[in-house]
C-alpha cells in the first residue's frame, strides 16, 4: 500500500509530462490530481491504522551495491513517515486540485500554449520525490529525494521561464539550496566513515560511540557526534531557509501560488525538521550541535518575523512567515522536544497551505495584483476567502483559550514550543526570542488581514471593481485546510505533547525510556487524548515501576520514531512551567492584533509617519536585514570575479593560448621541419638511416653495459 | 621425414608452384591477354589458402629442423595477408585495365610476394627470415616499378630498391652478428643464448641491426622516409597494396624475432622498440599535416599507425601482441576501404589525389562522403567506432606493461593526428564548391569502402571474434 502512494505520483508525473498529447490537457490535471487523491486516502488509512511499535522496513529494489556500501530501496514506515505521508500528500492533493482553477489562465503564457501538463508534471513529481524523502530508509535514498524535490523547486520557481526575475530566483534557490546540501552530503560521507553503513539503523546504533569519538576535520579535531549533527544541521539550514541560507525563499515566491503553498510552505521547507527529526538519535548525543539548531532556530524566528512587520507584497509576508515559524520547529527539535517540532510542522502544513492558497485566491481575484497596498476592503467581494483567510490568521497567531487546550492549532503548537523552549531552555534567549517573535507575527498576520480585508479599496479601480470570488475548485481545498488548521492542534495534543507515556505510545517508543517521566503524565493533556488513543492512559502508570532499564548504552538502534535521551526531560519540564510562562504567547498575540488594530484600522496614517520617524530602521527592516546585499558584496561579486578572471585570463588566456599556441606555432613548425627533411635525394634517406642506427646502437650500448 | 615437412609448407608450397607455373604459362601463351583470368585467379587462390589455413590449421607445427613454424600466430597474419592481397588485387583490376597497366606480371608478381610474406610470418631461422624477406621485397620492388613509362613510378621503384637493399644490409650484418655471437641462426639457439645471465654486447647489437632492418619495412621512423615517396609514386592500387599486407607480416615478423629469439632480453628491446613507436607516432602525425596529396597523407598515416602497433610490442607482453595483431588487422580493413575511395577518386578519366578535389563531395556523393568519414573517424581512432578500439588495446597494453608515458605519448600523438583526418571530413562536407570529382565509379570498389566503413560501426558489437583469435595467436608466440 505505500507503494502505491509513494508511486501514484510518479505514474502521474510520467504520463502528465510525457503523455499528455495523447491523454489532452484535461486528462493530465484530472489524472495527476486523482492519482494525489488516491495516495492521500491511503495515506490516511495508513495512518490511522499504523502500528507505531514496530518500525517497518518495506524494500523495493536493491539500490547500491559496492563495496561495503549496500544500500536498499526501501520505505521505512513509522509515525514520523506517517505523520509526514498525509502531510505530504493531503496539501498536495489539495493544491492539484486548487491548480485546476489557479492555472486555468494564465497571462504568462499564450492562449495555445500547454502549460498546464507541465505543471501538474512538475506538482506531481515533486510529491513523489518528497514522499521518497520521507520514506526513505537510508541516507542515500534521503539525498536523492533531497535533491528530487530540490529539483522539482527549481523547476516550479522557473515555471515562468519568460520572466527573468522567475530563472533568477530559481537559480538562486538551487545555489543557496547547493551550499546546505555540501554540509548534508559531508555529513552523509563522515557518517558513512565512521560506522560504514548508510542505513538509518546501523547509524542509529552507532550513535552513543559516535558520541565519544574524536573525528578530524579541517583543522582540528572534533566530537564526531557533535560534529556530523552540526553538518547535517547545514543540509537542514539551506532546504528549511533557516537564517544565512534563508535568502531563497522570498525570492521563491515568484513561482504561482499554489506551489509557494505546496513546496515554500507545507512540505519541502519542512524536510530541514524532519531531519533533525529523523536523526534524533544521534542529536541526542550532539549537545553542542543542538545548542547551535536552537540559536539559529530562535534568532530565524525572530529575524523573519521583523521582516515580515514591513512587506508589502503579500506572499513576501507570508513567506517570512514560513521562515519565522520553521525557526520555532527547529527550537521545539533544538531542545529536544522532536515530538512538538513534528506537531507544529502538521499544524503548520494546514494553515500555511491555507494562507498561501487563500492569498492566491485574493491575487487571482485581484488579477494577480500582489500589492497589499492596492488591496483593501476585499471582505465584501470575497467573503469565503476572507473566512477562510481568517482562519488561517487565527490559527498562525495561535487563537485560543489560555491555560486549556482548546484553541486553533497554531495556539496548541506553538505555546507547545514556547513552553519547551522556556524548559529547555531555563527562560532563556530562545525563549524570549519566540515569544517577542509571536507579538511580531500576530501584528503582521492581522496587518496582512486588515490591509487587504477592511479599510477602503485602494490602487487600481478598474481591478477592484473586478474583483471576484474564486471558483469551487479553489475554494474547497481551502474549506478543508480550514478544518485542519481549525481542528488538527486540539485533536492530535495529547499524541504529540500530551503526557510522556501517550507521546511514547504514539512514536512507538518502547516505554522505559519514559520510565523516569512516567509517573507524572496523568496531569498534563489527558482531556485532550481523542478517539484514536484514549482510554490507553492507565497503561503509562503500569510502566512506571520499569525503573532506568535505559541507562545502559543501546546495542542497536532505538525503538520508535523519535527517540529521545534517557535525561532529557525537556518535555515534562516544559509541562510543569508556570503559568506566566504558559499565557506569555497569548499575551504577545493580543499585543501584536491590538497594535495592528490600532496602526491599520483606528488610525491608518500611523505606519507611514512612524517609517518616516524611524528611518533607518525601517530601511533596515524593508531591505531584509540587507542580507541579500551583503552576499553579494562578500560572495556574488568576488564569485563572478574569479570567475571572469579564470574565464578571460586562465580559459581564455593560458588553456586556449596554450592550445592555440600548440596548433597554430608548433604544429605547422614541425610539420614544416618533416616537410624539408623529406628532401627526396636517396642519400638523404640513408642518411636518416644511419643516424638512426648510430643512436640506436649507442643508446643499446649504454643501457647494455650498465647490467 | 620431408614428407612431413612438405605437409606442414604446403600452402606457400602451392601458392609458390602456382606463380611459377602461371608466369610460365603466360610468358609462352597470351601474355597480358589472360592478365585479367590471371588477377581473379590469384585472388582466387589468395581467399581459398587464407579458408584453408584459418580453417583447418591447428596445433604447432614445426618443419625443417625448426626452420618453418607453423603456429597460431603464424595463421593469424596469414590469414591476414591473404585476404588484404586478394582484396587488394579485386579492386585494382578494373583502375589497372583502364591505364594499361595491367600485365600477366602483376597478380603473379603479388602473390610471389605474398609468398615470401607468409614464409616471414612463419620463419623459425634468420636464414628463413631473410629468404622469405627478399622474396617479398623483390617482388614488391618490381610492383613499385610497375608503370615503366612514368618517371615518377620509376623513381618510387629505384628509391625503394636502393634503400631497401641498404636495410637488407643492416639486416644481414645484425644477423652475423647474431650467428657469431649465438652460434646459430635457430631462433631456438638464440634465446638460449640471449637468455638469462649476462648477454653478449655483440648479440644486442645484432638485434639492433636486426630490428633497424625490420623497421625499415615496416616504416618506422626514422627508417621510414622511403615511404611517402614511394607511395605516391607508385601506382594507387601498388600504394593500397604497400599499405596493407607487407606491413602485416613485417610487422608479424618482427614480433616473432622479438619474442622467439630475443624473449629473454625484451627490457633492452622494448626500449628501442617504444622510441620507435614515438618518433612514428608523432612524425606520423605531424608530417601528415603538410600534405595535399592524399597519397602521401595516406604515408604519414600509415608511418603513424605502424608507431601504434610497435607501442604493443614495446610492452614486451601477451596482450602486448595480442593488442598488436587486433591494431593491425583493423587497420589493413581500414586501409582497404580508404585506399578504394583513393582509388574511385578522378576526374576526365585521370587520377586525382588532390585533397582539395574532395571539396563538397558530400553533395554529389552523400553515401562515399558518409563512408569516407566513418573511415576518417576510425582512423583518427574517434569512439565508438572500430579504429577506436584498436587504439585502445595497444594502450591498454602500454599502460599495463607500465609504459604510462607512452601510452600518453600515443594519446597526445592522436589528437594531432586527427587533424588531417577530420580536415579531408571537412572538406567533403564544408569546403568551397570547385571543380568536382566524377561520380558513379566502379562498383567494386564501392561494395569495398562500403564493407569497410559497415565493418567499423557493426565491429563495435564484438570486433568480428578477431579478440579471442589475436588472444590465442599471441599465447602461441609468447610463452
Amino acid at each position: 500500500m505505500t507503494s502505491i502512494i509513494l508511486f501514484a505520483p510518479l505514474v502521474g508525473a510520467i504520463i502528465a509530462g510525457f503523455g499528455w498529447r495523447i491523454i489532452g490537457d484535461k486528462g493530465a490535471q484530472w489524472l495527476t490530481t486523482g492519482l494525489l487523491f488516491l495516495s492521500m486516502l491511503l495515506s490516511w488509512i495508513v495512518f490511522l491504522g499504523l502500528d507505531a511499535s514496530v518500525t517497518q522496513h518495506i524494500s523495493i529494489l536493491r539500490f547500491i551495491e559496492s563495496g561495503t556500501l549496500s544500500a536498499d530501496w526501501a520505505i521505512r514506515l513509522d509515525r514520523l513517515t506517517a505523520i509526514m505521508l498525509i502531510v505530504v500528500t493531503t496539501v498536495s492533493a489539495l493544491v492539484h486540485l486548487y491548480s485546476m482553477g489557479y492555472m486555468a489562465h494564465d497571462e504568462n503564457f499564450s492562449e495555445r500554449e500547454s502549460y498546464r501538463p507541465r505543471f501538474f508534471a512538475y506538482l506531481s513529481f515533486f510529491t513523489f520525490a518528497m514522499l521518497m524523502l520521507v520514506t526513505s530508509d537510508n541516507l542515500v535514498q534521503m539525498f536523492f529525494g533531497w535533491e528530487g524535490v530540490g529539483l522539482a523547486s527549481y523547476l516550479l520557481i522557473g515555471f515562468y521561464y519568460r520572466k527573468p526575475s522567475a530563472n533568477a530566483a530559481a537559480i538562486k534557490a538551487f545555489v543557496v539550496n547547493r551550499v546546505g546540501d555540501f554540509g548534508f552530503a559531508l555529513g552523509i560521507l563522515a557518517l558513512f566513515f565512521l560506522t560504514d553503513s548508510i542505513r538509518f539503523d546501523d547509524v542509529f546504533a552507532a550513535a552513543p560511540e559516535l558520541a565519544t569519538t574524536q573525528l578530524s576535520f579541517l583543522w582540528a579535531d572534533w566530537n564526531a557526534a557533535n560534529l556530523i549533527a552540526f553538518l547535517l544541521f547545514v543540509g537542514a539550514m539551506g532546504k528549511s531557509a533557516q537564517l544565512f541560507l534563508h535568502t531563497w525563499l522570498p525570492d521563491a515566491m515568484e513561482g504561482p501560488t499554489p506551489v509557494s503553498a505546496l513546496i515554500h510552505a507545507a512540505t519541502m521547507v519542512t524536510a530541514g525538521v524532519f531531519l533533525v527529526c529523523r536523526m534524533s538519535p544521534l542529536m541526542e548525543y550532539a549537545p553542542d550541535a543542538m545548542n547551535v539548531v536552537v540559536f539559529i532556530g530562535a534568532t530565524t524566528a525572530f529575524f523573519a518575523a521583523t521582516v515580515g512587520l514591513v512587506q508589502n507584497d503579500i506572499k513576501r509576508v507570508i513567506a517570512y512567515s514560513t521562515c519565522s515559524q520553521l525557526g520555532y520547529m527547529f527550537v521545539a527539535a533544538g531542545v529536544g522536544v522532536y515530538s512538538v517540532a513534528m506537531f507544529h510542522l502538521l499544524t503548520h502544513a494546514f494553515f500555511k497551505a491555507m494562507l498561501f492558497l487563500g492569498a492566491g485566491s485574493v491575487i487571482h481575484g485581484m488579477h494577480h495584483e500582489q500589492d497589499m497596498r492596492n488591496y483593501g476592503g476585499l471582505r465584501h467581494k470575497m467573503p469565503k476567502t476572507f473566512w477562510a483567510m481568517l482562519i488561517g490568521t487565527l490559527a498562525i497567531t495561535g487563537v485560543g483559550i489560555p491555560l486549556t487546550t482548546i484553541g486553533f492549532a497554531g495556539f496548541l503548537s506553538k505555546d507547545a514550543i514556547i513552553e519547551s523552549a522556556w524548559a529547555g531552555t531555563q527562560g532563556g534567549y530562545a525563549f524570549w526570542m519566540l515569544v517577542i517573535a509571536a507579538a511580531f507575527t500576530s501584528f503582521y498576520s492581522w496587518r496582512l488581514m486588515f490591509m487587504t480585508f477592511w479599510g477602503k479599496p485602494r490602487g487600481d479601480k478598474h481591478t477592484h471593481e473586478h474583483a471576484h470570488e474564486s471558483p469551487m475548485v479553489m475554494l474547497v481545498p481551502l474549506g478543508v485546510l480550514a478544518l485542519g488548521a481549525v481542528f488538527s492542534g486540539m485533536v492530535w495534543y495529547g499524541s504529540f505533547f500530551g503526557d510522556h507515556a501517550q507521546v511514547n505510545r504514539f512514536f512507538g517508543i518502547p516505554e522505559q525510556h519514559a520510565a523516569a517521566a512516567a509517573g507524572e503524565g496523568a496531569e498534563h493533556g489527558e482531556e485532550a487524548a481523542t478517539a484514536e488513543d484514549a482510554g490507553h492512559g492507565d497503561e503509562a502508570a503500569a510502566a512506571g515501576g520499569d525503573g532506568h532499564a535505559a541507562d545502559a548504552a543501546p546495542a542497536m538502534a532505538p525503538q520508535g520514531a523519535i527517540y529521545m535521551g534517557p535525561d532529557n526531560h525537556v518535555m515534562d519540564d516544559a509541562h510543569h512551567s508556570p503559568a506566566w510562562v504558559k499565557v506569555s504567547p497569548f499575551i504577545a498575540m493580543l499585543g501584536g492584533l491590538l497594535v495592528a488594530y490600532w496602526f491599520y484600522i483606528v488610525n491608518p496614517a500611523l505606519p507611514r509617519k512612524l517609517a518616516e520617524n524611524q528611518r533607518p530602521l525601517y530601511l533596515f527592516l524593508l531591505n531584509k536585514w540587507y542580507f541579500d546585499e551583503l552576499y553579494d558584496v562578500i560572495f556574488v561579486r568576488p564569485a563572478k570575479a574569479i570567475g571572469r578572471f579564470l574565464w578571460r585570463r586562465g580559459d581564455g588566456g593560458v588553456i586556449d593560448g596554450a592550445l592555440n599556441g600548440v596548433a597554430m606555432g608548433i604544429v605547422p613548425f614541425v610539420t614544416r621541419l618533416a616537410g624539408r627533411a623529406q628532401s627526396g635525394y636517396i642519400f638523404t634517406y640513408a642518411f636518416a638511416m644511419v643516424i638512426g642506427i648510430v643512436v640506436l646502437v649507442t643508446w643499446m650500448t649504454l643501457i647494455g653495459g650498465a647490467e | 621425414m620431408i614428407q612431413a615437412d612438405l605437409n606442414i609448407i604446403l600452402p606457400e608450397a602451392v601458392l609458390s608452384v602456382y606463380a611459377m607455373v602461371a608466369l610460365l604459362v603466360a610468358a609462352y601463351t597470351g601474355k597480358d591477354a589472360l592478365a585479367r583470368a590471371l588477377t581473379w585467379l590469384t585472388a582466387a587462390l589468395l581467399v581459398v589458402l587464407a579458408a584453408w589455413i584459418g580453417l583447418t590449421g591447428e596445433g604447432t607445427n614445426i618443419a625443417f629442423h625448426g626452420m618453418f613454424h607453423d603456429d597460431g600466430f603464424a595463421r593469424f597474419a596469414k590469414v591476414a595477408i591473404l585476404l588484404s592481397a586478394a582484396a587488394v588485387l579485386v579492386m585494382s583490376r578494373d583502375y589497372m585495365a583502364r591505364r594499361d597497366l595491367l600485365r600477366f606480371e602483376y597478380p603473379i608478381l603479388v602473390a610471389l610476394s605474398v609468398a615470401g610474406m607468409m614464409m616471414m610470418v612463419s620463419a623459425g631461422d634468420l636464414i628463413a627470415l631473410y629468404m622469405g624477406l627478399e622474396l617479398q621485397s623483390l617482388a614488391l620492388y618490381v610492383v613499385a616499378a610497375l608503370r615503366r613509362d612514368s618517371v615518377k613510378s620509376t623513381e618510387a621503384g629505384l628509391k625503394y630498391f636502393v634503400l631497401g637493399a641498404l636495410s637488407s644490409g643492416l639486416l644481414l650484418y645484425g644477423a652475423s652478428l647474431v650467428y657469431g655471437f649465438a652460434g646459430t641462426t635457430g631462433f631456438e639457439g638464440i634465446i638460449v643464448a640471449a637468455g638469462e645471465g649476462h648477454t653478449a654486447i655483440g648479440l644486442l647489437f645484432g638485434l639492433v641491426f636486426v630490428i633497424s632492418g625490420l623497421a625499415f619495412k615496416v616504416s618506422a621512423v626514422p627508417f621510414h622516409m622511403w615511404t611517402p615517396d614511394v607511395y605516391e609514386g607508385a601506382p594507387t592500387p601498388i600504394t593500397a597494396f604497400f599499405a596493407t599486407a607487407p606491413k602485416v607480416a613485417a610487422m608479424a615478423l618482427l614480433a616473432r624475432v622479438l619474442h622467439d629469439a630475443f624473449g629473454g632480453v625484451s627490457g633492452d628491446w622494448g626500449q628501442v622498440i617504444a622510441v620507435l613507436s614515438v618518433l612514428s607516432m608523432f612524425l606520423g602525425a605531424f608530417a601528415a599535416i603538410g600534405q595535399t596529396n592524399i597519397k602521401r597523407l595516406m604515408a604519414y598515416s600509415s608511418i603513424a599507425h605502424m608507431g601504434y602497433a610497435l607501442m604493443g610490442l614495446a610492452a614486451g607482453t601477451v596482450f602486448g601482441v595480442q593488442a598488436m595483431l587486433i591494431y593491425m588487422a583493423i587497420y589493413v580493413t581500414m586501409n582497404v576501404g580508404t585506399f578504394a575511395f583513393i582509388m574511385s577518386m578522378e576526374r576526365d578519366g585521370q587520377p586525382v589525389t588532390d585533397i582539395a578535389s574532395l571539396n563538397m563531395y558530400a553533395k554529389q556523393e552523400p553515401g562515399r562522403a558518409l563512408a569516407m568519414l566513418i573511415l576518417m573517424f576510425s582512423l583518427a581512432g574517434v569512439p565508438p567506432l572500430v579504429g577506436f578500439f584498436g587504439k585502445f588495446y595497444v594502450l591498454r597494453a602500454a599502460y599495463e606493461a607500465g609504459l604510462a608515458w607512452l601510452a600518453v605519448a600515443g594519446v597526445v600523438a592522436s589528437v594531432i593526428g586527427a587533424f588531417y583526418y577530420l580536415r579531408i571530413v571537412y572538406y567533403m562536407y564544408f569546403g568551397e564548391e570547385g571543380e568536382a570529382l566524377e561520380t558513379g565509379q566502379s562498383p567494386v570498389l564501392w561494395g569495398f569502402l562500403a564493407a569497410s566503413a559497415a565493418a567499423m560501426v557493426i565491429g563495435v558489437v564484438n570486433l568480428f571474434g578477431i579478440e579471442g583469435a589475436a588472444a590465442a595467436a599471441a599465447a602461441t608466440l609468447v610463452n
